[in-house]
């Protein structure tokens, strides 16, 4: 085990898999000699050589294409969207071909291509760089989609998704990426010390599909991804009520069951994204919940998410869910 | 080391630790005759794609088929203009290391650009930029302490600190509003002059792409709608050898950029980045032929990225650090200067006159900005504008969470 940031951890992740499989090919926007802008490929090319590690055209269309036809021929690629917010251009490879190869097919043709893009705000970055585009994905039959919250779910789920057959979308917090974040941006402390920075340098997985109970309590289960479960834990500290805090990890397919079993002993329910709230994935996991948890609630499932509108830059703090907001959501709900 | 059989991954040219050096040009001014530009074909241009035109001569003089006819009041405007830029640039990335501002990108180098094309259109013309063409708001008289306002993103900042640093909007001047996903302007420019066209109005868009940029999908839109419906409008393509740490090489296999238009039939010229002279004399020519019907023209713009792509960039990682230095092209502010002090229309007195004016202006714009607000210290645009023109009017849901968040700020 060695103290990992999460950027440290993606970089093993990526570094073992090289090892490991001659198939596995590394590539995307300033990926390659430079080792990408936030440094997840830093030193990998050198070791791997550039036939494996290496820059692409700024063409997110195009990464996404190639990737989806050396999956098709037999290979692992695993491709980085430089950010979320620029996946977009990739769109239509993503969502009508590499998703759908194995089912238009017969099952005769598919493509294991795992997709790394940053995600998420708190940097400054405005509206084109702090996107949380989870459930533009979640709703594309064929996908999985996973979201990573601390250097070792990072590498562990990014392991699982190389060695996925089906096509994995790995969203990386980038707020996340050099420490925790608890909703304080004055307060920024980095991964060291943190129980979750102790990474093993070999091989390990988490499995897609698994969600992770990050915090145990009794009176209201809180669920979330990335960023927003460590501002999560925040709230909960703020609120003083007793919760499960379920770091969901997975998002396709999501741990219906350990939700379900979670929301069936405290019987509240909270879903806190930082991604907008119509059609956000929480309303997805609210419909699901009330459907199996319906007569052992004692209050609505709420949720707190950014607002339904575009990722501001001078007042991103009043866009994502603060701790205070969240903890006044848990008060409301474990008094209802 | 790749086997030759395997993927073939093109290197930049100079790494770090490495002399960079790119010899002289192979072209000289007066090399290239000038087409007439309402009855040139693609096919016409194919030397220009291929070669570089050039005005300003390696001994400062000015010379051949493509000097514009303008006198040198223009050109110390530009002058004006690009040294207004540059020191403006350093003023701002100061401000952003003190914390005052998020993030900041310099025109470092490319001042020419955007300055002397904008320069040669008409005001009515439309100018869809990157973040790499803020030079252009000069020209259209935008005052400083609004650009700076915005850079801030505090309460005066006419997006209201909506967008990151340098993504300008300014509406009076014809200048679109800047986004930072890269090359989507300029198939949307090409739609802009189909509607000047439409209107019969004679306007015409200059847009912008990088290098790197130019292997997005939109660039092959833009070549290929412009060349359908004959669109009014300048496509240029701002080669600048990096895109972050992508050199230009990744971005196409074809010898130049410019050459990839012919395939569109659209007419295609390289030209001197550097060269003010020749970048106002090949806009002109473009706008010509947009104006009178006979549509698009390619420009490949032949430069150096002097600085970091932003304020977030290390480029020591992945170039050599004096690999500016080696261009060709030199600086296009000192070649203008030059020029104009061989003809005895300026002097080394007078350019620290003007840059002493200049920096004074700066400063002044500065202090007047900051009252504003400053990203470390605010105030802040109220966060009532995270819900304000999402839509023409604020449907229910967003009523709602606005006064959700009102209620949670203590309002």
């Amino acid at each position: 085990m060695s103290e990992m940031n999460m950027v440290q951890a993606i970089n093993s992740a990526l570094d073992v898999m090289l090892d490991r499989d001659e198939n596995v090919l590394v590539f995307g926007e300033d990926v390659g000699y430079f080792g990408g802008v936030f440094r997840t490929s830093d030193g990998l090319q050198e070791k791997h050589g550039a036939h494996r590690v290496f820059d692409t055209p700024l063409s997110e269309g195009g990464i996404a294409a190639i990737a989806f036809g050396m999956g098709l021929n037999g290979l692992r690629p695993v491709c980085e969207i430089q950010f979320a917010d620029y996946i977009f251009p990739a769109y239509d490879q993503i969502v009508n071909e590499i998703a759908k190869l194995r089912h238009r097919s017969g099952g005769e043709f598919w493509t294991p291509v795992t997709i790394r893009t940053p995600a998420g705000g708190g940097i400054r970055g405005g509206h084109h760089h702090s996107q949380s585009p989870e459930s533009q994905f979640t709703h594309t039959p064929g996908l999985k989609v996973v979201y990573a919250s601390t250097p070792y779910n990072a590498k562990g789920l990014l392991i699982s998704a190389i060695e996925s057959e089906d096509p994995v979308v790995v969203f990386e917090p980038k707020r996340c990426y050099r420490g925790p974040f608890y909703g304080d941006p004055h307060n920024v402390p980095t991964w060291a010390d943190h129980p979750d920075a102790d990474v093993p340098e070999g091989h390990y997985t988490i499995p897609i599909g698994q969600a992770r109970l990050a915090k145990e309590g009794d009176e209201c289960t809180i669920v979330s991804w990335g960023t927003m479960v460590h501002v999560c834990e925040k709230a909960i500290e703020m609120s003083g009520a007793s919760c499960d805090l379920i770091d969901l990890q997975s998002l396709v397919p999501w741990d219906r069951d350990a939700i379900v079993e979670s929301v069936s002993k405290t019987g509240r329910c909270i879903i806190v994204h930082e991604a907008p709230k119509t059609s956000g994935f929480g309303a997805e996991m609210a419909a699901s919940i009330q459907e199996r948890c319906f007569w052992g609630l004692e209050a609505p499932i709420r949720r707190v998410t950014g607002w339904d509108t575009p990722f501001p830059h001078t007042t991103e703090w009043d866009y994502m869910p603060s701790p205070s907001r969240i903890a006044e959501a848990i008060r409301e709900t474990v008094e209802a | 080391m790749t086997d030759d059989k395997s993927i073939h991954v093109p290197d930049a040219p100079f790494r770090p630790g490495e002399k960079a050096s790119f010899g002289k040009w192979d072209y000289a001014p007066g090399d290239l005759e000038k087409p007439d530009p309402e009855a040139c074909s693609s096919d016409d241009t194919r030397a220009h794609a291929e070669g570089l035109i050039r005005v300003l001569g390696d001994d400062d003089s000015r010379s051949g088929a493509w000097d514009p006819d303008i006198d040198d009041g223009i050109l110390l405007e530009g002058l004006e203009h690009m040294v207004r830029l540059r020191i403006f640039d350093e003023r701002m990335m100061k401000m952003q290391r003190t914390g005052k501002l998020s993030f900041y990108m310099r025109s470092l180098g490319e001042e020419a650009i955007a300055i002397a094309q904008t320069m040669a259109l008409q005001n009515q013309d439309w100018v869809f930029p990157t973040y790499r063409q803020p030079g252009a708001q000069f020209v259209r008289g935008r005052d400083m302490v609004s650009m700076i306002c915005h850079c801030i993103g505090n309460v005066e900042d006419n997006v209201k600190g909506r967008q990151m640093p340098v993504h300008y909007t300014y509406r009076d001047g014809r200048y679109i509003s800047v986004s930072s996903p890269v090359g989507t302007q300029f198939s949307q420019a090409v739609g802009v002059a189909m509607a000047s066209a439409y209107k019969q109005l004679d306007e015409v868009t200059i847009t912008w792409i990088g290098d790197g940029a130019s292997a997005e999908g939109d660039y092959h839109y833009a070549l290929n709608f412009a060349s359908v419906y004959r669109a009014p409008v300048i496509l240029n393509v701002v080669n600048n050898q990096w895109a972050i740490s992508t050199h230009a090489n990744l971005a196409s296999g074809s010898s130049t950029f410019a050459d990839r238009g012919l395939a569109y039939d659209v007419p295609s010229l390289r030209v001197d980045g550097n060269d003010f002279l020749a970048l106002y004399s090949t806009t002109q020519w473009a706008r010509q032929r947009a104006s009178t019907g006979k549509g698009a023209t390619h420009i490949e713009v032949l430069t150096y990225r002097a600085g970091a792509h932003s304020s977030s960039d290390d480029p020591s990682r992945y170039r050599p650090s004096d690999e500016s230095s080696a261009w060709p092209g030199g600086d296009p502010i000192d070649r203008l200067k030059r020029h104009l002090i061989s003809v005895g229309s300026w002097s080394d007195e007078k350019q620290e006159a003007l840059e002493a004016r200049i920096d004074g202006e700066v400063m002044q714009a500065y202090k007047e900005a900051v009252k504003y607000g400053d990203l470390a210290e605010g105030p802040y645009p109220s966060s009532d504008t995270i819900f304000t023109e999402v839509y023409s009017e604020v449907p229910w849901h967003l009523r709602e969470q606005w006064d959700e968040m009102n209620r949670l700020r203590g309002d």
